[in-house]
C-alpha cells in the first residue's frame, strides 16, 4: 500500500508542465531537413510574432519521407508537410487530406528550394570517379539509399536513367541497361539518405556516396574536409522539396492562417538565406546570387520532364514488379 | 560424496583456466566492452556537454515522457498481472490454458506488429478512427497510444512471475485462513500478497525496465513529434541519425544507468527471495516436527 503514492507522484509531477502558447504547429518532414527548420523556426516565430501578435509553437517530426507520409494518412495531426517528392504528398491528396491541385497554391510548384544529386567520393578522389560513366566501372562500390523506400534513392535512380537517356544515342534500352550496371555495383541498399551516409562515412563501406547536394555538403562540415570531396556530374536531375499545407488538419484545428504563414515566409529573402545556408539551392534570384559561388553550375532536368510526371514515373519505374524490381531481381 | 563430485571436476588445470578465461573475455566482449563505450563517447567531450545534452528541452521532455509511461505501464501490469496469476494458479476453468496462451502473446508477437495492430485500430485508416477523430479522441501518435503499446508489450511479466511461484506455494495457507474466518480480501491482504511480495517485486523491475526501454511498437504509434511523443529510445536513435553523438550516448547512458540501477535492485529482491523461501522451508519444517 505505501508503493503507491510513490507510482503516482511521477504523474502529478508531469501534469503542469505543459507549455503554453497560442498556437501550435506540427511540421511533419523528412530525414535530413532538421538543420534547416532548426535555424527557419525561430526566424519564422519572431517575424509572425511581430505582425500579429501571435506567439507560434513550431514542433517537427523527422523520418524516412514515405513513412512520414503514411504516418500523416494514418492520423499523424500535421499542419504542414515538407517533403522532398510531389509523390508524397498526392498520396494525402488521395486520401482527401488536401485538394488534387495542392502544388497550385504557393510560387514554384509548391517548392521553395531545391537540391541536385551529387557524388561524394574519399579524399582525393582514389577511384578518380567524375562522372555517372564511372558509376559503373567494374571494381568501384556505389553507394545508395533503396529507391523503394527512400526519395533520395528515387533521385538517384531516376538521374542514371535520365543522364544516360540523354547521351548522345541515348534509348530507353541504353538506360536500362545502364541503370542495371550501377545497380550492380551497390553492395547495400540502405532504407534511408542518411543510413545510407551512417554506411559510407562511418562503416567506411563503398568509394563513392550518391546523395543529395546537402546532404554532401553536411557530411563535409560535420566530419571535417579533409575526410571527404565532392563531385558534381555534368548531368543530373533536379531535387524538388515540395511544401503544402493539410487541409483537413489546419481546418480542424484552425491553425490555417498561421500554417501558411509559416509555409509563404519560406519564400522570403530570410527564408531562402538560411535555405542556401544549409546548401539548399534557393529560388529567390537575389539570395541565388549571393550564394552563387557555393552551388556550381549544373546542368539539371526535372523528373517531369524526362519521365512525363512522378506519379509516372513511380508507376513504371518503383511499383511492385515495376523496372527497379526486374534490374534489381537480376542482380 | 566430496570425492565423487571433485573427480567430476577434476580436468586438467590448463582445461579449466582455458575455459575461464574463455568465458570471461565472451563476458568482457560482449557486455562489458559495450557497456564502457556507451559510457566512454557519452562523456568524450565533458561533463558539461553531458549535462547539456540530457537537459535540453527535447532529451528532457523525452526522460519525462519515458516516466510517464512507466508510470502507467507498471501499474496497470502489477493489477492485471496479481489478478491473472490469481485466476490461474488457484482455480480451475474453462478455456484457462487459453488464458495463459493469451498471457504469453505478447512475447511472442514481434514489437512492431504490436505497434501496426494499435494503428490498424486506432489509426484515421483503421477500424476505430473515423468515429474516435469525430470525438476529437487521440490515441494514436500521442501519449495514449504509447501507454497502450508500452502496457501491451510489458504485459506478461508480472503473470509470468507470479503464475509458477504462486503454484509451488499451493493453497494451503489460503485455505487454513479461510477455515479461520479471514474474508476473501482479508486472506488476499494478508496471505497471498505478503507469500509473493519478492516475486512480484521482481515482475514489476522486469516490467519497469521493459516499459522504460522498449523501441518497436512504441516507434510506429508515436509519430516522432520532437519534444512530445519521443520516448528516450526514440530520442537516442534520432540524436544518433543526426550525428549527435555524444547527445545520443548521453542519452544511452541514462538508460544503461536505469537498467543497472534495475539489475542491482533486481539482484537484491532475489536474495531477500532466497532469504525469505529458505525461513518459510524452515516455518514449515519447524510445524511438522512440532505436530509429529
Amino acid at each position: 500500500m505505501k508503493l503507491r503514492p510513490l507510482l503516482f507522484a511521477p504523474l502529478l509531477a508531469l501534469a503542469g508542465t505543459a507549455a503554453h502558447a497560442d498556437v501550435t504547429l506540427l511540421n511533419v518532414s523528412y530525414d535530413v531537413m532538421r538543420d534547416f527548420y532548426k535555424d527557419y523556426n525561430p526566424l519564422f516565430q519572431q517575424a509572425y510574432q511581430a505582425k500579429t501578435g501571435e506567439r507560434v509553437t513550431v514542433q517537427q517530426s523527422h523520418g524516412g519521407s514515405s513513412k512520414q507520409a503514411l504516418s500523416v494518412v494514418g492520423g499523424l495531426a500535421a499542419d504542414v508537410i515538407t517533403m522532398n517528392q510531389a509523390t508524397d504528398i498526392d498520396l494525402l491528396a488521395d486520401k482527401g487530406l488536401l485538394p488534387a491541385n495542392w502544388a497550385r497554391r504557393l510560387p514554384n510548384d509548391s517548392v521553395p528550394f531545391n537540391s541536385i544529386t551529387v557524388f561524394l567520393v574519399r579524399k582525393g578522389n582514389p577511384k578518380a570517379i567524375r562522372d555517372w560513366n564511372d558509376l559503373v566501372r567494374p571494381g568501384v562500390q556505389v553507394i545508395v539509399p533503396n529507391p523503394k523506400t527512400s526519395g533520395n534513392g528515387r533521385y538517384t535512380y531516376l538521374a542514371a536513367w535520365g543522364q544516360a537517356l540523354r547521351q548522345p544515342g541515348g534509348s530507353e534500352a541504353k538506360a536500362r541497361d545502364f541503370v542495371s550496371r550501377l545497380f550492380r555495383n551497390v553492395p547495400v541498399l540502405d532504407s534511408g539518405g542518411r543510413a545510407a551516409t551512417t554506411t559510407f562515412i562511418q562503416r567506411q563501406v563503398g568509394d563513392v556516396l550518391v546523395t543529395f547536394e546537402n546532404e554532401a555538403e553536411m557530411v563535409a562540415r560535420e566530419f571535417g574536409r579533409g575526410g571527404f570531396d565532392v563531385v558534381y556530374p555534368k548531368l543530373s536531375v533536379l531535387a524538388e522539396n515540395p511544401v503544402a499545407l493539410v487541409d483537413k488538419v489546419v481546418d480542424k484545428k484552425g491553425t490555417r492562417q498561421a500554417a501558411d504563414a509559416y509555409l509563404r515566409q519560406l519564400w522570403s529573402v530570410e527564408g531562402q538565406t538560411v535555405a542556401a545556408q544549409n546548401y539548399l539551392r534557393p529560388q529567390h534570384p537575389q539570395v541565388a546570387a549571393r550564394y552563387a559561388a557555393q552551388f556550381p553550375p549544373v546542368k539539371t532536368f526535372r523528373v517531369a520532364e524526362v519521365f512525363g510526371s512522378w506519379r509516372a514515373a513511380m508507376k513504371t519505374h518503383f511499383a511492385d514488379g515495376g523496372v527497379f524490381d526486374q534490374i534489381y531481381a537480376k542482380k | 560424496m566430496s570425492d565423487v563430485s571433485s573427480r567430476a571436476t577434476a580436468e586438467a588445470a590448463w582445461v579449466r583456466v582455458a575455459l575461464t578465461t574463455l568465458a570471461l573475455a565472451f563476458v568482457a566482449l560482449f557486455l562489458l566492452v559495450p557497456l564502457a563505450a556507451v559510457f566512454w563517447e557519452a562523456f568524450s567531450k565533458g561533463w558539461q556537454l553531458y549535462v547539456d545534452s540530457l537537459t535540453e528541452p527535447e532529451a528532457w521532455s523525452a526522460i519525462k515522457l519515458t516516466l510517464l509511461t512507466a508510470a502507467f505501464a507498471v501499474p496497470l501490469n502489477l493489477v492485471f498481472g496479481v489478478a491473472a496469476a490469481w485466476a490461474i494458479a488457484r482455480f480451475e476453468f474453462r478455456g484457462k490454458s487459453f488464458l495463459v496462451t493469451l498471457i504469453d502473446l505478447p512475447f511472442s508477437v514481434s514489437p512492431v506488429v504490436a505497434g501496426l495492430m494499435y494503428m490498424l485500430l486506432f489509426g484515421a485508416q483503421g477500424w476505430l478512427g473515423p468515429w474516435l477523430a469525430e470525438h476529437d479522441v487521440k490515441i494514436v501518435f500521442a501519449v495514449p497510444g504509447i501507454v497502450l503499446a508500452t502496457v501491451f508489450v510489458t504485459f506478461p511479466f508480472v503473470a509470468r512471475e507470479l503464475i509458477p511461484l504462486m503454484q509451488a506455494q499451493g493453497a494451503d495457507e489460503e485455505q487454513a485462513a479461510m477455515v479461520l474466518g479471514a474474508s476473501g480480501w482479508q486472506t488476499f491482504w494478508r496471505v497471498t500478497l505478503p507469500n509473493v511480495k519478492w516475486g512480484l517485486l521482481y515482475g514489476v523491475i522486469l516490467t519497469n525496465a521493459r516499459a522504460m526501454g522498449e523501441f518497436g511498437a512504441v516507434s510506429v504509434v508515436s509519430g516522432h513529434i520532437r519534444g512530445e511523443t519521443n520516448t528516450i529510445p526514440l530520442h537516442v536513435e534520432i540524436l544518433y541519425n543526426e550525428y549527435n553523438f555524444v547527445g545520443a550516448f548521453a542519452c544511452a547512458s541514462l538508460l544503461a544507468f536505469l537498467a543497472l540501477l534495475t539489475l542491482v535492485v533486481k539482484s537484491l529482491v532475489e536474495w531477500k527471495i532466497a532469504r525469505a523461501q529458505a525461513a518459510s522451508l524452515n516455518r514449515t519444517r519447524e510445524a511438522r516436527l512440532a505436530s509429529a
